[in-house]
């Protein structure tokens, strides 16, 4: 009722601070910063800074993951060309081997069949001196035996000697 | 209550409303503790305390909405005001800025908040503890940053600017740094909520005065409503602004004295 009457008299002029209202807003203030500042600044804080590691810890394990992901390329590369590489030096030695396998069995292929050759003249040599003797010897006794039926014969009839004389010309004549 | 004691005092006769109606009764006897601004200034403070330390319990790494909110208000303050404005070293700040933040913006809005509807800020007792606290934090963290005789030297004898016009330059440094950085700071705050909530008074008030009225009167009566309604969108804007404003001041105060030339 007293604000009645006031508002019936002068205005009031609104600069000038009521002392309730100072000491109120004074500790209004101070307890809502101590609350503020004790309970609620340091949580937000702390899902920060957690958040913070939780995104930056995520970059750096992608980072360190794509990192070991390079590394291992290289590393296959390397493994890829080394391979490649000792492939190639593999293939060239067998190669060098199959050429040197080949020459070695041809010269042995042809040490062999001159051998086989040889082998063969000195047999074929040696046939043939012995046929050559056999029949030597063969055709000495055979000479001396015809000869000496031939002339048996001649001996023993003059008639028949005329008969193979005439066979023999008879022989002649048809050979013609 | 207020329109029933305007009537009783006024006995009809529409009286424009004016800085008396800021005058709150007591609401318990005569106790001048127990006044409505009082009393909202004192409910700001619960309601930030529990809404903020409800959202800021779990602390976790993928907040909850109300987390999510509460984080919103808080990094706009840590990021947008205290790190952009302070710099490094800024963390230490974040509290202050983030108290009075929150402090200014939701006793604004009781503003525009049915059946609360009275912005503790339009009390210019509040804006002046504001703006002393500002004040007395920027010159202590001046003076403990580049101590007592630099910073005062710095503030009166500003380097870099020919002799002849410390002349005309020191006053205007003093009354700045003393005089009219607390007082604009508490005034612009105060002026804004003081008046804003008196051109809403004019309208709702004329409003319904007007209502009471002869017929003719009556029709004109939803025109002074509505614009009391688009009144209440301009003031939401201009209470989250003030409080913007209020906090990026002194913020920009706490970097000026943290600076080695102003």
């Amino acid at each position: 009722m007293q604000f009645v009457n006031l508002a019936a008299e002068e205005k009031i002029n609104p600069l000038i601070p009521h002392t309730a209202e100072l000491v109120v807003g004074a500790i209004a203030f101070t307890l809502l910063f101590l609350t503020l500042r004790k309970f609620v600044v340091p949580m937000f804080e702390k899902a920060y800074t957690e958040r913070t590691n939780a995104i930056q810890g995520g970059m750096e394990r992608a980072e360190k993951a794509q990192l070991e992901a390079q590394r291992a390329l290289v590393q296959y590369n390397e493994q890829l060309s080394k391979a490649r590489e000792e492939a190639q030096t593999l293939r060239e030695e067998a190669r060098v081997q199959g050429a040197a396998i080949i020459e070695d069995l041809r010269a042995k292929a042809q040490e062999e069949a001159a051998r086989v050759t040889a082998t063969a003249h000195s047999s074929i040599e040696a046939e043939r001196q012995q046929a050559v003797t056999s029949l030597r010897a063969e055709v000495g006794a055979l000479a001396i035996e015809l000869a000496s039926k031939i002339v048996g014969e001649a001996l023993d009839d003059q008639a028949r000697q005329s008969r193979v004389v005439d066979r023999f010309l008879d022989d002649l004549e048809a050979s013609k | 209550m207020r329109v029933l004691l305007r009537s009783e005092a006024q006995g009809g006769g529409f009286v424009p409303p004016s800085s008396n109606d800021f005058e709150l009764p007591p609401i318990f006897g005569n106790n001048i503790y127990t006044t409505k601004p009082i009393a909202l200034v004192f409910l700001s403070v619960i309601l930030i305390s529990v809404f903020f330390i409800l959202a800021s319990r779990k602390a976790a790494v993928v907040p909850s909405k109300l987390q999510f909110a509460g984080e919103s208000v808080y990094s706009f303050v840590r990021n947008d005001l205290a790190k952009d404005v302070i710099g490094h070293d800024f963390l230490r700040f974040v509290p202050y800025l983030f108290t009075l933040f929150t402090f200014i913006l939701v006793n604004n809005l009781f503003g525009i908040i049915p059946l609360l509807q009275f912005p503790s800020m339009s009390r210019v007792s509040f804006p002046y503890i504001l703006a002393l606290s500002v004040y007395l934090v920027f010159h202590y963290v001046g003076i403990r940053k580049q101590g007592a005789v630099k910073y005062f030297k710095e503030i009166m004898f500003m380097p870099g600017v020919p002799k002849a016009a410390y002349i005309l330059i020191t006053p205007l440094e003093i009354l700045t740094f003393f005089l009219v950085r607390p007082l604009t700071l508490s005034l612009r705050l105060f002026a804004n909520m003081f008046a804003g909530h008196l051109l809403l008074l004019v309208f709702i008030l004329g409003g319904d005065h007007l209502l009471q009225g002869v017929i003719g009167l009556k029709l004109i009566s939803p025109f002074a409503f509505g614009i009391g309604i688009v009144l209440t969108f301009f003031e939401f804007m201009v209470q989250c602004l003030q409080a913007y404003i209020f906090t990026l001041l002194a913020a920009l105060y706490i970097a000026g004295a943290l600076a080695d030339e102003h």
